[in-house]
């Protein structure tokens, strides 16, 4: 009685963790830019992750295996945003830029610098530049 | 006095090693065990050897019960900004308002401002960018005007959990 319960609770954590991931792959190519296909990979980053590797530990039982599996969920909680940080940090040090909503919609928000403003204006470069990043990769997807 | 502290270190980290080695390896033969207990008198000469160089000491003051509260609270943001970014990836639309904007941070050490950055890019739909001094650029995928309230409750929340005050 407890291992069916045992198993159908892992299972559907298993399950709901292959279908986060999945949408985290689906999201990275939909996305039309670098910066938002950052954010779908985060999906299955976080969420695909936590419930697969939980659901494994319900799987394994109490045990070593278990606590090894709680190892690596550990590592990856700090691997993890650290490897997104990297990438988002050198993106943005090479100079790509991500659209900008409109500065009046930001309205009540005056927490932008002044010496930050003039990446932070939609200039009308980063947008053909991103565009013509984008034109490759839908071409490998069709 | 220094002295004290150095052996009580070294047996600490002795026993940090060993019960790590045992909780990896899960086989416990007699030569399989001699190895283990090799690497970790080698591990502990070098750690000595590299005390005795800088010294330096590195203080982690988190408050352990807050700690776990805060952890618990996090899952469950993730678990709502999953839902969110899941929703915009599967619409046929997709409503995107990606906005990069500064976060001031208010936590005194590095370390609780490594946990404050983390939580961001942990949450589905923001990512730190560029730490600078005293607040992070952060992107957003969705941005609201809610986005900068929630960010400014969890900095309130690290800032709480963060020991506050470390010797360099």
């Amino acid at each position: 009685m407890m291992d069916t319960i045992v198993n159908i609770v892992s299972w559907i954590l298993i399950v709901s963790g292959s279908f986060f991931a999945i949408v985290g792959a689906v999201g990275t190519l939909r996305f039309p830019d670098f910066w938002s296909r950052l954010h779908a990979a985060s999906i299955s980053d976080s969420a695909g992750v936590i419930l697969l590797l939980v659901g494994m530990m319900l799987q394994a039982g109490p045990g070593l295996i278990a606590v090894k599996l709680l190892i690596i969920l550990a590592f990856l909680f700090i691997t993890g945003p650290t490897s997104t940080h990297a990438v988002a940090n050198a993106a943005f040090v090479s100079g790509l830029r991500p659209r900008q909503l409109p500065s009046a919609k930001t309205g009540t928000n005056s927490d932008i610098d002044p010496d930050t403003k003039p990446d932070t204006k939609p200039d009308t470069g980063a947008d053909p530049a991103l565009d013509s990043e984008n034109q490759p990769t839908k071409g490998d997807a069709s | 006095m220094a002295k004290r502290g150095y052996w009580v270190r070294t047996i600490f980290t002795a026993t940090v090693l060993t019960a790590l080695w045992l909780l990896l390896s899960g086989l416990y033969k007699p030569m399989i065990l001699g190895f283990g207990a090799a690497s970790v008198v080698l591990v502990v000469l070098v750690v000595r050897r590299m005390d005795a160089v800088d010294g330096d000491q590195f203080a982690i003051r988190l408050k352990p019960i807050p700690f776990l509260g805060y952890m618990i609270w996090l899952l469950v943001e993730i678990a709502k900004s999953n839902w969110a970014v899941t929703k915009i990836v599967l619409s046929p639309t997709m409503p995107i308002r990606q906005h990069l904007f500064n976060v001031p941070c208010s936590q005194q050490t590095d370390l609780g401002q490594v946990i404050f950055a983390s939580s961001i890019t942990l949450t589905p739909g923001t990512i730190s960018v560029e730490t600078e001094e005293g607040h992070f650029q952060v992107h957003a995928l969705d941005y609201s005007d809610d986005d900068m309230d929630a960010l400014a409750d969890m900095d309130m929340r690290v800032t709480t959990v963060d020991g506050g005050s470390h010797n360099v």
